[in-house]
């Protein structure tokens, strides 16, 4: 029933750019050192071409930020380095590895590091005294998510208090902070997963391959398809096979899952996500199916 | 424009909001299977059934209290049009969360528990609708199934509300009574509502009208930021003014004023974007209409500069440096008069200083009275005093040049939402 939408799609669409467009404009006039949480990931992607679109002719007048893992898919390191170069752009790399290489923060258990992301994150933002920091996250992704506000303050240490948000009037965001403490924006807060992809359609973006069908050496773990790599073997029962699979989000290639898939382009990729019948979090993360609550705490700490 | 509605709950504590958004969510099929496995794992494993308000719920302590915190967004699309669901609390600790997911919404639907009838927050969340000038408020009588399904009690209600309404400004409530808990009258019209022959609340909402149109009213364009590239290309010489149309249409070669300054000039170009994987410009386009985000370029070398408001040059609203407006107040600690706080107005941040206090809403009578002060959720009338001139009009003509936030200079803590009076100083 939700492809529906297409007949409405133009207007929609438009409605949402303009959206997103204005909130880059707002924080760039009122912030001094914003920055983008740039992954290589599609919200992300969106997000520069939407920070693009709102400065055109211009630059885009913010610095880029990478919280890296150490545990990336290089099809996605690769199309983030290309970019980068093309446009001539700046990035910053926080290296999970490095915090892990020199003790600050260790590895855990399950070999998962999305949750150690959060101590570099905001080690980057101090020592460039970000003040203002783009973040891709939807509110359809995920329930703590579909709580925030377009314009989020983090207090000194990062966190983010859900029982004591600032109200947020109409379209008048307002990023008055103290020293010390940052706001994340959220420019892709009313997207859905639909809408970006038809978006990433209409526009044309480029996006890293995985996210479109190819095949790969998977097995099967807690219900989901993990690629044979570096990072994640299978453990013994669990059988490896070749799949045509492609990712619906990209992140710690330990945890992420691929979905079986022949979508090989933005159009077919909208009618899949139309059809499907879990959410792309359900699907594809395991680190979120910890606990009932996995995300907002990971929230309150600091994380994305 | 879109189809697209942005809707908003409201109503006491405990009426059903989440409950009826769930309800609403999960009989459009817009639940998906990893979700409806979460709520259900969670219901179990506290002995009950499954709890729809689980499904917006989505806060730790929302869900160990039972209650709505903050807002939820949600997103679903019937066959007829897409919906953005903001599920807000009825407790009266959190009415600014209320008003936060009321300020951007075509359709508020006003809870009431069918066995309780008419209480101060119903109230309360019905003067904020009608403060907000929300386009639509629709009254969902809730827990229909409680009272018998009976029809007198569903009538006494909706003429309660009605009458509050009334007294409010607000235009005819439209009544449905529903169960959000068993499903009556919300997707599929219920077997034990004999009596009631009008729409469910699904079909009322997917033919509501949306937002309302503003592309008639004369232009009105605060200018955000300043795009200067300084290549050497093209554009070496460019200079752009960015921002969201708020009301109106602006074509090439339209008269028009630059405020606070004052000065005429007309406009030399529109531009739209175009971005490709390695390039970024622009092309021209004739015009663009209220809500469009542009960059429109001058026709003589102004002055312009973020909190310049581009407006039509036969239909200023001029500058004024005084207030009269009605604020809903949201925080903690009171306004007094005398109090000095910053102004957020459309892209302008000036100090202001809280000249008078001139009455405040009784929720009892809906009457203004005589006050001194507002606390926490109190909605009343001030005058203020404004260290720059504002490009103002009165909200009831432009939601955008109309509404304001009073912030706290220290703590930049949001501490009303205002909207500027009618000459009339009427607006409540
Ligand atoms: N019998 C019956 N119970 C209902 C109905 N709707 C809601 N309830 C129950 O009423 C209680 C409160 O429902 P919620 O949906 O949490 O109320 P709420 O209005 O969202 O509460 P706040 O957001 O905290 O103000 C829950 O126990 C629901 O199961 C209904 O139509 N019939």
């Amino acid at each position: 029933m939700r492809v529906a939408h297409v007949t409405a799609l133009v207007t929609e669409l438009d409605a949402l750019e303009s959206e997103s467009i204005f909130v880059f404009r707002e924080v760039a006039a009122e912030f001094e050192r914003p920055v983008i949480l740039f992954s290589g990931g599609k919200d992300s992607i969106v997000m520069l071409h939407l920070a693009r679109k709102a400065f055109s002719p211009a630059g885009v007048p913010f610095t880029l930020l990478h919280v890296d893992t150490g545990h990336n898919f290089p099809e996605v390191l690769a199309y983030r380095d290309a970019v980068i170069e093309q446009l001539g752009l700046r990035l910053e790399v926080a290296s999970v590895e490095d915090y892990i290489a020199d003790g600050r923060l260790r590895e855990r258990a399950d070999g998962t590091r999305n949750p150690l992301q959060t101590v570099p994150l905001l080690d980057a933002i101090n020592k460039h005294r970000f003040d203002a920091v783009f973040g891709g996250g939807r509110r359809d992704e995920e329930r703590a998510r579909a709580k925030e506000r377009i314009f989020s303050l983090r207090d000194e240490f990062g966190q983010w208090d859900p029982r004591n948000q600032r109200p947020e009037l109409w379209s008048l965001y307002n990023g008055k902070h103290r020293p010390g403490e940052h706001v994340r924006v959220f420019p892709l807060s009313n997207w859905t997963e639909l809408d970006v992809w038809n978006y990433i359609e209409r526009e044309e973006i480029p996006l890293p391959s995985i996210y479109y069908a190819h095949e790969r050496d998977v097995f099967e773990r807690d219900g989901m398809l993990l690629a044979v790599g570096p990072y994640s073997q299978p453990r013994s029962g669990e059988s490896v096979g070749k799949r045509i699979v492609r990712y619906r989000t990209v992140g710690d290639m330990s945890c992420t899952g691929a979905v079986a898939s022949t979508a090989g382009s933005p159009a077919e990729v909208v009618v899949e996500v139309a059809a499907s019948t879990l959410t792309e979090r359900g699907a594809t993360r395991a680190d979120d199916r910890v606990s009932e609550a996995a995300m907002e705490d990971r929230k309150r700490e600091g994380y994305f | 424009m879109s189809t697209l509605l942005r809707l908003a709950t409201a109503g006491s504590v405990d009426d059903g909001k989440s409950t009826l958004v769930g309800r609403l969510l999960h009989d459009c099929k817009a639940i998906l299977a990893d979700q409806i496995a979460h709520v259900k794992t969670v219901s179990e494993a506290r002995g009950g059934d499954f709890d729809f308000a689980l499904l917006t719920d989505g806060l730790r302590a929302e869900r160990e209290q039972g209650i709505t915190i903050d807002v939820a967004y949600r997103y679903f699309a019937t066959d007829k049009r897409s919906f953005i669901l903001a599920d807000c609390p009825g407790h009266v600790q959190y009415t600014r969360n209320t008003v936060t997911g009321a300020s951007t919404a075509d359709v508020v639907i006003i809870l009431v528990d069918a066995r309780h009838g008419v209480l101060e927050q119903t109230r309360r969340h019905l003067a904020v609708a009608g403060l907000l000038r929300v386009p639509h408020v629709v009254l969902a009588v809730n827990k229909i199934d409680l009272v018998g399904y009976d029809e007198a009690g569903f009538t006494k209600i909706a003429k309660d509300v009605n009458e509050v309404a009334d007294q409010l400004g607000i235009a005819h409530i439209q009544a449905i009574p529903v169960s959000a808990l068993v499903g009556d009258n919300v997707v599929d019209r219920s077997a034990h509502t004999p009596w009631y022959d009008g729409p469910t609340l699904l079909e009322l909402l997917e033919n509501a009208s949306g937002r309302i149109d503003n592309s008639q009213q004369p232009l009105r364009f605060p200018v955000q930021y300043v795009i200067r590239p300084q290549t050497d290309d093209e554009y070496r010489d460019y200079r752009g003014y960015t921002g969201t149309v708020a009301s109106g249409t602006v074509s090439v070669g339209d008269q028009v004023i630059v405020l606070p300054a004052g000065r005429r000039t007309s406009i030399a170009g529109i531009d739209r974007p175009v971005v490709t994987a390695t390039s970024t410009t622009v092309v021209e386009r004739p015009s663009a209409v209220a809500g469009e985000a542009v960059t429109v370029r001058l026709a003589d070398d102004l002055d312009v500069a973020r909190g310049s408001v581009i407006v039509d040059a036969e239909a200023s609203p001029g500058t004024r440096r005084e207030l009269a407006a009605t604020v809903s107040w949201l925080a903690d600690r009171p306004l007094t008069v005398g109090a000095r706080v910053l102004i957020k107005h459309t892209t302008t941040t000036a100090q202001a200083i809280v000249t008078k206090i001139t009455g405040a809403l009784d929720l009892d009578t809906l009457g203004v009275i005589d006050a001194t002060e507002l606390a926490l959720n109190d909605i009343g009338k001030v005058q203020l005093k404004i260290a720059a001139p504002l490009a103002a009009d009165p909200y009831s003509s432009n939601a955008i040049t109309g509404s304001f936030l009073l912030i706290d200079a220290h703590d930049g803590w949001t501490l009303a939402a205002g909207m500027i009076d009618d000459e009339e100083g009427e607006l409540l």
